[in-house]
């Protein structure tokens, strides 16, 4: 079997989530094909290979941003009727949600999405995704002939052994109504790790007190290299952009160690973050519900705790 | 302007997940059921712009008789009428066709849904149904706006967002700032009791995934307290056992 992965990239750089997806293909199958979008640099491109890719199909037509749906679900589309795939995968993220459910209708194929395991293929095709936000599991059974997967982050370790892929341009036929959805701007912030793609992620809530004590949180942030994260009310309040919200309503986040300071720990904030391998609750109340929820705890005032925390993990890493 | 609003019908975001029948089926004992709360968001917008341009609202739930009670909520918070297709959703994409085919039957401009459904979390149904109806769709939405025939909507993406224009109809998977939850007043839900809700036998059965069972997450190993005035052993945590520095 030959398995097709789709990549997205972030500023130039392809995403570790994607990488990832790309090793979870390799797991699967001898041939696994990748196909990304916009301008990249070869070493990025190299990367794909040392994670189990064998080919690359590069789009690069400038017509085509990645984040948009159509012309994107258009383009897989084509390589996978060309190709004759049976199965993609992709890592989960908003985009993916949307374009492996368009892919999946035009070339009719059953999608399971939040997948958290390799698929068991010994009596057809199942695979085991994440429900209820992150509270349950489900064994799902894809019984379409094509397939498509979107994988939750930290399913599988990257692989770095593969060699370098052959890179081949490849071209798609849009039609007009792929790209009737117009971009008039796009805001982001550059130069940060984006949330769903962190390792490590140190989130406030409402026990900080407002906007102007975050640079305690960005110091500890900083030393861990993580990304940065909130609470529903402080996005709701402004204190910080919506994107950083975590929980139910917000952010879905998978990281190795999830930093929760001033966070009471709502059934709705810990449903964002249940699928972290460690969790760290800073809160000054020892009866905060996060505490039953986490790895370890500190009983504390924030104001004191974060900066003693940033200063020791600073030292440790010399 | 006709705007569909497609909600679920979900456990309250505090439930706690639980099942039965040798974990093939859902544990509904004791478990509140609101509208899925993406999907309250995209039906508040639809309040506003109907008050806005006028026209009419309906909403739709793919679900078995017990949903009634939440697509009277949707009816009291403000949708003029409501379809419910009566089967189990089972699948994602048994669920989109059931939509896909109650929009080519009603000339809607506006499909408006959650980014995702908090039950099964998979974000595809805008997906599917706007390919299914070969339209435009967007997700997650966190403005909408309609001028004429255009409708003008800002996307989440990853670290930002975009600015966004295109002719109707679409389909929209909406998320906040959207619009504001809204709670039925009592001449919402006085009026609700007589607005129609019309039920309709599912189209066909066709679905591309079946659940064998569910799993219960491993439980938490438990929590390890630190003293705040000794970080330095929480340093050493972090760097023996969670390997992170
Ligand atoms: C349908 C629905 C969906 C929701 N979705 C989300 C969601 O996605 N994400 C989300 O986060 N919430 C969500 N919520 C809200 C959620 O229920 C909580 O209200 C929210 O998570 C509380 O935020 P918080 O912990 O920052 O604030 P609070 O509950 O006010 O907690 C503040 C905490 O800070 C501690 N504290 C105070 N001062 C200090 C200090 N100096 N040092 C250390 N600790 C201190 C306090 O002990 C307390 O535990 C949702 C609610 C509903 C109804
Ligand atoms: N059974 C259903 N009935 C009506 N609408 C639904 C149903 N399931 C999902 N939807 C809509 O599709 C959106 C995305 O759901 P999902 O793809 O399951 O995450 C939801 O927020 C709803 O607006």
């Amino acid at each position: 079997m030959k398995v097709l992965v789709f990549l997205e990239s972030d500023e130039g750089r392809i995403k570790k989530s994607s990488l990832e997806a790309t090793s979870y293909a390799a797991e699967i199958a001898r041939e696994t094909v990748a196909m990304v979008f916009g301008e990249l640099d070869l070493s990025e491109l190299n990367k794909v290979g040392s994670a189990g890719a064998k080919k690359i199909l590069h789009v690069t037509d400038s017509n085509f941003d990645q984040s948009n749906i159509m012309a994107v679900s258009t383009a897989i589309a084509q390589v996978f009727e060309i190709e004759n795939f049976e199965l993609m995968v992709m890592a989960k993220s908003s985009l993916a949600d949307s374009v492996s459910a368009r892919v999946s209708i035009k070339v009719d194929a059953s999608v399971a999405s939040n997948v958290t395991n390799l698929p068991d293929m010994a009596n057809g095709f199942t695979v085991i995704r994440s429900i209820y936000t992150g509270k349950a599991f489900a064994r799902t059974k894809l019984t379409s002939k094509k397939k498509i997967l979107t994988i939750r982050k930290n399913t599988v370790p990257i692989l770095e052994n593969g060699s370098d892929p052959e890179v081949e341009l490849f071209q798609p036929n849009l039609k007009s109504s792929d790209t009737a959805v117009k971009v008039l701007s796009q805001e982001k912030s550059s130069g940060d790790i984006l949330l769903p793609e962190a390792d490590i992620v140190v989130s406030g809530g409402r026990g900080l007190k407002g906007p102007e004590n975050w640079g305690m949180v960005e110091d500890l942030a900083g030393a861990l290299s993580a990304a940065t994260g909130c609470s529903k009310p402080v996005s709701d309040m402004d204190w910080r952009p919506h994107h950083e919200h975590v929980g139910q309503t917000g952010v879905k986040v998978s990281p190795v160690l999830y930093v929760a300071v001033g966070i009471s720990g709502a059934i709705q904030h810990l449903a964002g973050v249940n699928s972290s391998k460690f969790i760290l609750v800073i809160n000054k109340d020892p009866e905060a519900p996060f505490f039953k929820a986490a790895d370890y705890g500190i009983v504390g005032d924030a104001f004191d705790v974060l900066p003693k925390l940033t200063k020791a993990i600073n030292a440790a890493q010399g | 302007m006709k705007i569909l609003v497609c909600i679920t019908h979900v456990p309250d975001t505090t439930s706690k997940i639980s099942f039965v029948d040798e974990d093939t089926l859902f544990d509904k004992t004791g478990v509140q059921f609101i509208i899925g709360p993406y999907d309250d968001y995209a039906l508040a917008r639809a309040v506003e712009l109907k008050e806005q341009l006028g026209g009419s609202i309906t909403a739709l739930n793919v679900g078995l008789v017990e949903t009634e009670p939440t697509i009277r909520k949707a009816l009291a918070i403000g949708a003029d009428e409501a379809i419910r297709i009566d089967a189990e959703p089972k699948d994602t994409f048994f669920v989109a066709y059931q939509i896909a085919q109650v929009v080519k039957g009603g000339d809607y401009d506006l499909i408006l849904m959650g980014r995702e459904s908090i039950d099964f979390n998979g974000g595809q149904v805008h997906g599917m149904v706007g390919e299914l109806l070969g339209i435009p769709s967007v997700s997650p939405v966190m403005h909408l706006d309609v001028e004429g025939n255009i409708a003008k909507l800002s996307r989440e993406i990853e670290g930002g967002k975009e600015l966004l224009e295109v002719d109707l109809p679409i389909v929209a998977g909406c998320q906040e700032p959207i619009s504001e939850w809204k709670i039925p007043n009592m001449r919402g839900i006085m009026s609700a009791r007589s607005k129609p809700l019309k039920v309709l036998e599912p189209f066909g059965d066709k679905q591309k995934t079946v659940v064998e069972n569910f799993i219960m997450p491993a439980a938490k190993r438990g929590v390890k307290m630190i003293d705040a005035d000794n970080v330095d052993e929480l340093v050493n945590l972090l760097k023996n056992e969670a390997k992170v520095l």
